[in-house]
């Protein structure tokens, strides 16, 4: 199963290896779950989240293989270590999901997110927030005389940091696509 | 060759390729094309149930006691929505049952149309995985790729949504052979490290115990026999949970009884004090853990199970084992027996010596003494007089659940049907209309309380139907016993609507569906009764009138831990905690 495939510093072949604490500290984790895109197979997901009292912190979902029909979903999630190894294990008993990996202890790993901000105004607040914009290698994807869109990648604290700094400036909506999120090397 | 039919005709012909003889299930507008085609062949026997839910738990006695996956047809939205708590009960206690469900035609599903329900919706946290199926081509391959997943790794419900429209076209059928194969495959064989390390704490334990549950059963016979050379050549005593009785030989030596919230004494603090404890095939199930933190102290655990989840969920194991039962108790006596077959004689000597200590408090005690039969008393002369016959048990839930599970044996697994994971009132005449229909020739008892027994009471007319001589052996304290017991001990005694008012008249009841209704309330009449019960070639309803407030013990409290368990009446007053209150 699913669950078993995951890769060194988890549940590996058996459960032999889990780790064995049942510490209280709550951990953020980064989940790579790999699904056969068919009806309801989100809905399965998000209902095992709910149904069981888990945190969803982020969650983005999208085809990545056309004529194999899978999907890739990340999701972040906070628990303790023992919720966590739970999450993983209710993953992998679903039955379309392929494979289950926990990215943040199965080796480094990046993440990105990409948000689009609107900051409407004028005058010097206007400069101001394209002169940040720069600095934070944000794009301007449309414009009009009293507002901008810009569109930022990076990770969720960039974004954080980026949206923190323009709110005195005038923002006024924010869209975020949530973690995508891949291991580091091969 | 290739073979081009309908839909339904394919529902069918998919069924007799998957060994189906038996389909329980109720008619309506979005099944009619399946009926038709059912009514056109003589293989597959229809049972007309009453009511859903009754043909959910008609399923899951029959696969309870044949180990094969039941197979159920509901016509959509008040079918398919009756079937719920059928279909959960079966996902709590890992039965394996394919729901047929018909839906209103592609083209309505969205709006409303007359009984459209989101069926898939509705049923996706109670199976183990659901379909609907959209066009004809992928239907006989979805119905066989259920059946692979409702009965391999962890078994379950599974259900397939079929829209009329669907069972109407017609494509080509895929015989089972030809299907494609599912990427779902949960392996089978334990981890031999894992094994190893279980087999050298199993030579040293000095108070070892085996906890076994539904998963002995659930992984077939060869599991159960397999577990007793194992119990038999270690001599190890052996404890189980209410899902796993039967798995060993309720007469064998090493035998403790059932564990757990009415579990006998011994096998409860057995387990509290003991150094190793090896889970096979059980969840450290809340009715069997108590208070969590004071669960086994001082013991390592170990924890053989098919379903990774259950794994650490609720308590931390030191040696954990993901695999089917059988495969690894069998690699466990090969590497045990490879290694010398080294246990500890001397201590388990000494750890056996303790054990029979706790064995003479004597948990069940009770005194039958006056005109009104006490409950254990009923069923102990049931015990006595059915245990020579070929004989399969099933439960409704409540107190004469628990003591059924403490005052009968099983010597053999698939006899006992019970509803553990849910406690579901009226599953057991529903249950003992499969078992029989599995075994026509056997004695299926359905020990009952009346209030679950009102609950799918119409399934007498499916019993009378089909002449399936089910014995309804209905313990009548004219109470929500086990609710009474729970208000005694953690409500001031204020019994807030658990009295069973109104009561039927079982025997008219009985001769109004058409079958034998017989009383007893003396318990000098009782064998007469219950003998008059099994000779009576039909289904028989037994209205047993016992002692209204009897209490069933031992008991551990909610909240409390093993070695805290309540033994009798004297001891119950103020027993349990303000914390224990709230929990269920
Ligand atoms: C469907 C359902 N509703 C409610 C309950 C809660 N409940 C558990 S036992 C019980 C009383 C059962 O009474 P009876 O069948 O007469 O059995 P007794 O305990 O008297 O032996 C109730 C109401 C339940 N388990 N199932
Ligand atoms: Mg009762």
């Amino acid at each position: 199963m699913s669950a078993l495939k995951i890769k060194k510093g988890s549940t590996k072949h058996s459960a032999y290896n889990l780790r064995p604490t049942f510490s209280d500290v709550m951990e953020a984790h980064t989940l790579a779950v790999v699904v056969d895109n068919e009806a309801g197979v989100l809905a399965r997901v998000i209902g095992l989240f709910s149904g069981r009292g888990y945190n969803i912190d982020s969650l983005t979902v999208a085809e990545i293989d056309h004529e194999g029909h899978r999907s890739r979903i990340t999701i972040v999630t906070t628990g303790t270590p023992q919720v966590i190894e739970q999450i993983k294990a209710q993953l992998g008993r679903i039955v379309p999901v392929h494979e289950v990996h926990d990215l943040t202890v199965e080796g480094a790993a990046v993440e990105r997110e990409l948000a689009l901000l609107k900051v409407t105004g004028t005058g010097d607040k206007r400069v101001e927030a394209l002169r940040l914009a720069d600095i934070f290698r944000a794009n301007v994807v449309d414009s009009t005389l009293e507002s901008f869109v810009f569109e930022i990648t990076g990770t969720p604290e960039k974004i954080d940091a980026f949206a923190d700094l323009m709110r005195p400036l005038g923002l006024s909506e924010v869209a975020r696509t949530g973690v995508a999120a891949l291991s580091r090397g091969q | 060759m290739t073979r081009q039919m309908t839909g339904a005709k394919m529902i069918v012909q998919a069924l007799k390729d998957q060994g189906v003889e038996v389909v329980f299930g109720y008619p309506g507008g979005a099944v009619l094309p399946i009926y038709d085609e059912i009514f056109q062949q003589n293989d597959i026997r229809h049972i007309l149930v009453r009511h859903e839910q009754g043909a959910v738990h008609a399923a899951e006695g029959y696969a309870r006691a044949t180990n094969k996956p039941g197979v159920v047809l509901v016509t959509s939205g008040p079918g398919a929505t009756n079937a719920v708590t059928g279909i959960t009960d079966a996902l709590m206690d890992s039965i394996p049952i394919v729901v047929l469900s018909g839906q209103v035609p592609t083209f309505m599903i969205g709006n409303d149309a007359f009984q459209e329900a989101d069926t898939v919706g509705i049923t996706r946290a109670c199976t183990k995985h659901n379909w609907l199926v959209k066009d004809t081509a992928s239907l006989s391959g979805t119905i066989h790729e259920a059946f692979h997943v409702a009965t391999t790794g962890r078994p379950g419900p599974v259900l397939i949504d079929i829209p009329k429209d669907v069972q109407f076209a017609s494509a080509t059928y895929t015989p089972p052979q030809k299907a494609k194969t599912s990427h779902y495959q949960p392996p089978v064989k334990g981890d031999m490290e894992a094994i190893t390390a279980l087999v050298e704490a199993m030579e040293k334990a000095k108070k070892p115990i085996f906890y076994t549950g539904g998963g002995v059963i659930n992984s077939g016979p060869a599991a159960s026999q397999l577990l007793r050379e194992l119990v038999e050549s270690t001599n190890f005593p052996i404890t189980s949970t209410l899902m796993g009785l039967g798995a060993y030989p309720g007469t064998g030596k090493n035998w403790l009884g059932m564990l757990g919230m009415h579990g006998l004494y011994e096998a409860n603090m057995a387990m509290h004090d003991c150094d190793l404890m090896i889970n096979i095939g059980a969840r450290f199930d809340d009715r069997i853990t108590g208070l969590v933190s004071a669960f086994s102290p001082n013991s390592k655990k170990a924890h053989i199970d098919i379903d990774p989840s259950s794994i650490n969920k609720v308590i931390h194991v030191d040696i954990p084992i993901i695999g089917d039962v059988a495969h690894v108790l069998e690699d466990i006596l090969k590497v045990w027996k490879a290694r010398g077959r080294k246990t500890d004689k001397e201590s388990l000597q000494s750890w056996w010596a303790k054990i029979e200590d706790w064995k003479k408090v004597d948990c069940l005690a009770y005194k039958q003494a006056g005109k009104s039969i006490k409950p254990q008393y009923a069923i102990q002369r049931l015990e006595e007089l059915t245990r020579d016959h070929d004989r399969y048990i099933c439960t409704e839930v409540g107190q004469h659940q628990m003591w059924a599970a403490q005052f009968l044996t099983f010597d053999d697994p698939n006899r006992w049907m019970t509803s553990g994971g849910l406690g579901t009132m009226g599953y057991g005449l529903p249950a003992s209309v499969g078992v029989q229909m599995a075994h026509p020739d056997s004695l299926v008892i359905n020990v009952a309380g009346e209030a679950s027994w009102l609950m799918n009471m119409q399934e007498m007319g499916t019993a009378v139907q089909f002449r399936l001589p089910v014995k309804q052996f209905i313990l009548n304290n004219e109470r929500l016993g086990m609710v009474r017991q729970w208000q005694e001990l953690l409500h001031g005694e204020r019994y807030s609507h658990s009295w069973s008012e109104a009561l039927p008249d079982f025997v008219k009841l009985a001769e109004a569906f058409g079958c034998r209704g017989i009383k007893v309330d003396d318990p000098a009449d009782l064998d007469e009764a219950i003998k008059e019960m099994i000779a009576y070639d039909g289904p028989v309803i037994l209205d047993c009138l016992v002692e209204k407030h009897e209490n069933c013990f031992p008991m551990i409290p909610s909240g409390e831990p093993h070695n805290k368990m309540l033994l009798g009446e004297a001891s119950t007053k103020d027993a349990i905690g303000a914390s224990g209150a709230v929990m269920v």
